[in-house]
């Protein structure tokens, strides 16, 4: 099978893989790069676990062609905490916003999209903002409070 | 210092570090050097007779390695996946329970049934050859519908199973139920359909199997709530390898809800096709294959009965159940709609006379088997809709009705087996109408109805049996299993402390409520303890985590253990002090001399127990590390009380839940932090069975609601905020007094919803899943209608 060179930006360090054709982003993160931060849920767009950030923007990672990726600066949960855990994290701990986990990453991912463009949302907006992410375990509430309370923590002023 | 991370302490969780960073190690995040990947064939067919396989035409795909099939499973003496639990029909009969072969011995029984595997150098590899594999069919009619699969022209599942019956059980008193029918004064009539469900836990199964022909051992890496129960079944069943060279690895498990109890066909075929092609095979589900081949849950149908006297008080009740178990009769399957659910009819009622009936029964559909709550979500269903079907129908208040029926004094043994404990269900129940303030929903009501809203208010008052199991009990029920737990409390020289549990943590938090224990017990740091779980090489054996056990069960065998670490730490701490065994008080870490200020510390008393100087060898074994096998006494009953009250716009059917109350039973509690985030979940699992989730076959079987597009999962915008509160009545049947929390919410939910919408719009006719087209289509029949017109 056609192996493509490709080149971007993960989590701010510099990344170089031979990708597969039709190979999509979530795969080639998860195997060529070695970052299984971002999860496989359904394959289909349809749970938001894959999700990460492209240039900013939250993208399902296992609807775009890893090609697709190249010279774009990505962010995955791997590369959220700096020193210390980003706010977001901060809040998932002390909210008990993670069950099994495995939705963790996606949640954390449109939760900062959210708040890098919108320090402030209300709790309508958060509801909507992680309405394409899917938990079996939680029942949502604490996602939703924790991300309130990590924008009331001004996590969205940082990382903007 | 224990007190901040102590019993009853809202510890954050311990696993959430790795969480949060994206460092949780799930099967599918683990690689094995040299892995090769597989790929499933599965059967397009409901049913049909299995021809050829041309495996040439597989191979002939680059990068593919191996195909295998029934025939070389069968070669090698693998066995087929086994029903764990006899069952014995009414008649005597033995229940009829074919096993399931893991690649297709010349037939296959619903569409997703594997024929056989591809395995390839890579995963697209081995994708492509099992779409070229050639498989010859031919098809059989095959049979979908529950209702029809026991008529004489059906076609069979299963030729050994006449009229496609597994068995046909029963249980209780029928002579003494018909008696008490018969002087009856009014009898509640009600057909039910549980609605069949798909667990879809976010993490789909996945499976590393290797082999290493140096020691001629074997590793499973697999997704499973009870490791050890898979290698057991492996080893004993399925012939893969004997259990001492058959390690199973349960990493971090993304959730469960009954569906990894099971042992599967593909995790058996990546142990087994490991050695043939002497690689790790790694095999990751993916959506769609997940759901067609994970156990589903649920699918009942059910005519119920209840027999009341003048006075509204309970005299008997009567069902007759069909239970669709698809087309195998899984691990698991034939105990849910028999012991973990008609044992649960009686209700928190005081019932004289019940008797059940319950066929289970083969389809060309997936096989069912446990999903949370395991036929106790399904008796609650029954019994709750049975009684706020009979307070309307006798113009009692819902409340008052179950208040008058409801058992009182404790010990309490119901007509269907179960010996309940403790419970207080009047105090639940108060404290829940208080909480939703009952007395003004008349009000709100009509508020709602000048908005043009229907405004509804449903009860479910549910018990379940938890704990899961005392062995004696289960044994003498059919079980092939003890369920019993182990653990292994293993001090090390520093103090530090590891605890080695047979239960498994796929979600639960064990790694934190069990160390809050061990914490609260020893007197020292959470941090300096260590939760094992999830690896037969390290945890001698365990029975895993399933029936909201890990708590009442798991925890107590860590209890038992524990009290015997201490005990032989009392007696290093007696010779070092130079007294008496007797005399030595341990409390808070601190070793004393009862009455004199002479004392020693845990860390102290951890590092001389591993030097052993002096010891008197004769009385006095260095080290410190004890274990235990706890097998409880009795069930536990979790118990509460949940009220739904939800408002339906009456021009498009939508339903709002607009105030959830649940107060709920569950003995001692851990960590209220992680209670709650079990009862929120439960909740919405049970809000997604009664508003949302449907598990939909065409007429030839095919499942039409395979993906996430078409199966609709409760999402954030679907649920509403919870309102809980907790009553306590300790657990008299295990060390710790805990009845288990796992199960609750979505026990309760479903009847709850159902009992609120039927009270919104009027009627009884209103079947799970109440979408906003079925409640439209309800409300069109509605005497209510015109009201919010």
């Amino acid at each position: 099978m056609a192996r493509k060179p490709i080149q971007f930006r993960l989590n701010g360090k510099d990344e170089a893989v031979f990708v597969e054709e039709g190979q999509n982003l979530l795969d080639a993160l998860r195997r060529q790069v070695g970052d299984t931060s971002p999860k496989y849920g359904c394959g289909q767009g349809t749970c938001g676990a894959c999700t990460v950030l492209v240039d900013g923007e939250p993208r399902l990672s296992c609807l775009m062609l890893a090609e697709s990726a190249e010279g774009a600066s990505i962010e995955t949960t791997a590369g959220l905490a700096g020193a210390e855990l980003h706010p977001l994290q901060r809040a998932f701990l002390d909210g008990f916003a993670a069950q099994c986990g495995y939705c963790t990453s996606g949640m954390l991912m449109s939760a900062k999209a959210l708040l890098d463009r919108n320090p402030s949302p209300t709790r309508e907006q958060v509801v909507d903002a992680i309405s394409g992410n899917i938990c079996r375990c939680t029942g949502y509430e604490p996602i939703i409070d924790a991300i309130l309370d990590a924008a009331a923590r001004g996590a969205g002023r940082r990382s903007a | 210092m224990a007190r901040d991370t102590g019993i009853g302490a809202r510890v954050k969780r311990v696993e959430d570090q790795r969480f949060i960073t994206g460092k949780g190690r799930y099967t599918a995040d683990l690689n094995r050097p040299g892995q090769a990947h597989a790929a499933f064939v599965r059967s397009p067919h409901a049913h049909a007779k299995v021809g050829s396989i041309d495996k040439a035409s597989a191979m002939e795909v680059p990068g593919v390695l191996a195909v295998f099939t029934g025939e070389d499973l069968a070669a090698d003496e693998v066995g087929a996946l086994p029903c764990g639990w006899a069952i014995t029909s009414k008649d005597g009969s033995p229940m009829v329970a074919p096993g399931h072969p893991c690649l297709a011995q010349g037939k296959v029984r619903y569409v997703g049934d594997p024929v056989a595997v591809v395995i390839g150098e890579t995963l697209s590899a081995a994708r492509g050859g099992a779409e070229a594999l050639e498989v010859e069919y031919e098809e059989l009619p095959a049979v979908v519908d529950l209702d029809a699969a026991q008529s004489s022209d059906a076609p069979l599942v299963h030729d050994e199973a006449a009229r496609n019956t597994a068995f046909e059980w029963e249980l209780g008193d029928k002579a003494a139920t018909e008696e008490a029918f018969a002087k009856a004064r009014h009898v509640t009539r009600i057909d039910l359909v549980n609605n069949r469900l798909v667990p879809n836990a976010m993490e789909p199964r996945a499976a590393v199997g290797e082999y290493d022909s140096g020691t001629d051992g074997f590793t499973l890496y697999t997704t499973s709530q009870n490791p050890h129960v898979a290698r057991l079944v492996m080893s004993a069943f399925l012939n893969i390898a004997p259990e001492h060279k058959l390690r199973v690895i349960a990493p971090d498990v993304g959730g469960g809800f009954g569906s990894k109890i099971y042992v599967y066909p593909e995790e058996t075929v990546c142990v087994w096709a490991s050695s043939k092609v002497d690689r790790p095979v790694k095999w990751t589900c993916d959506r769609a294959e997940a759901f067609l081949s994970d156990a589903h849950g649920r699918d009942h149908l059910t005519h119920a009965e209840l027999a009341l006297d003048e006075q509204g008080k309970i005299l008997g009740l009567r069902i007759k159940t069909k239970a669709n178990v698809g087309g195998y009769l899984n691990l698991f399957a034939s105990s849910v709609p028999t012991y973990l659910y008609a044992t649960l009819l009686s209700g928190q009622y005081d019932i004289p006379a019940i008797y059940a009936e319950v066929d289970a029964v083969y389809t060309n559909t997936t096989p069912v088997d446990a999903y949370r709550g395991a036929g106790r979500p399904e008796a609650t269903f029954v019994v709750e809709r049975l009684i706020e079907v009979a307070a309307r129908e006798t113009g009692m208040d819902p409340a008052e009705f179950r208040r008058r029926n409801f058992v009182t004094s404790f010990p309490h043994q119901t007509p269907v087996i179960m010996m309940y404990d403790a419970g207080d269900y009047a105090a639940s129940l108060d404290k829940a109408l208080e909480l939703i303030d009952y007395s003004g929903f008349a009000q709100r009501k009509s508020q709602a109805a000048r908005e043009g809203k229907l405004r509804g208010i449903g009860f479910s008052t549910y018990i379940e049996a938890c704990g899961i199991a005392p062995s004696q009990a289960v044994g003498s029920l059919g079980a092939g299993v003890g369920l019993w737990e182990s653990a292994e409390v293993r001090v090390n020289p520093v103090g530090t402390v590891e605890v080695l549990t047979g239960s498994h943590s796929h979600g639960q938090g064990h790694e934190t409520t069990f160390a809050q224990l061990v914490a609260d017990r020893l007197g020292i740091p959470m941090t300096n303890v260590a939760i094992v779980h999830g690896d037969t090489d390290k945890v001698q054996f365990g029975m895993g985590t399933y029936g909201s056990r890990s708590g009442a069960v798991g925890m107590s065998a860590i209890s038992v253990a524990l009290d015997r670490v201490v005990a032989k730490a009392k007696k290093v701490a007696a010779h070092l002090l130079e007294a008496s065994e007797g005399d030595i008080e341990f409390k808070d870490g601190q070793f004393t001399v009862s009455g004199t200020d002479r004392s020693i510390d845990w860390t102290s008393v951890a590092l001389n127990a591993y030097t052993a100087h002096g010891f008197p060898s004769a009385d006095l074994e260095p080290g410190l590390k004890e274990g235990a096998f706890y097998d409880p006494t009795n069930f536990t009953f979790p118990a509460g009380c949940h009220i739904c009250e939800l408002e339906i716009d009456a021009d498009t059917g939508h339903t709002r839940i607009v105030n959830w109350v649940a107060v709920d039973d569950f003995g001692e509690i851990i960590n209220p932090m992680i209670v709650e985030g079990q009862v929120h979940g439960g909740i919405a699992q049970g809000v997604g069975q009664a508003l949302l989730e449907h598990t939909v076959y065409d007429e030839s079987g095919q499942l039409v609601s395979g993906s996430f597009m078409d199966y609709t999962m409760p999402r954030a915008d679907d649920l509403p905020s919870f309102s809980l509160d907790f009553t306590v009545t300790r657990c008299p049947s295990n060390p710790l007094g805990i009845k288990g929390c796992g199960e609750a919410g979505a026990i309760a939910a479903p009847a709850a919803v159902i009992n609120a919408i039927t009270d919104a719009v009027g009627h009884e006719d209103v079947a799970m899943p109440a979408t906003a087209e079925a409640v439209w289509q309800a409300i069109r029949k509605s005497p209510a209608r015109e009201a919010a017109e």
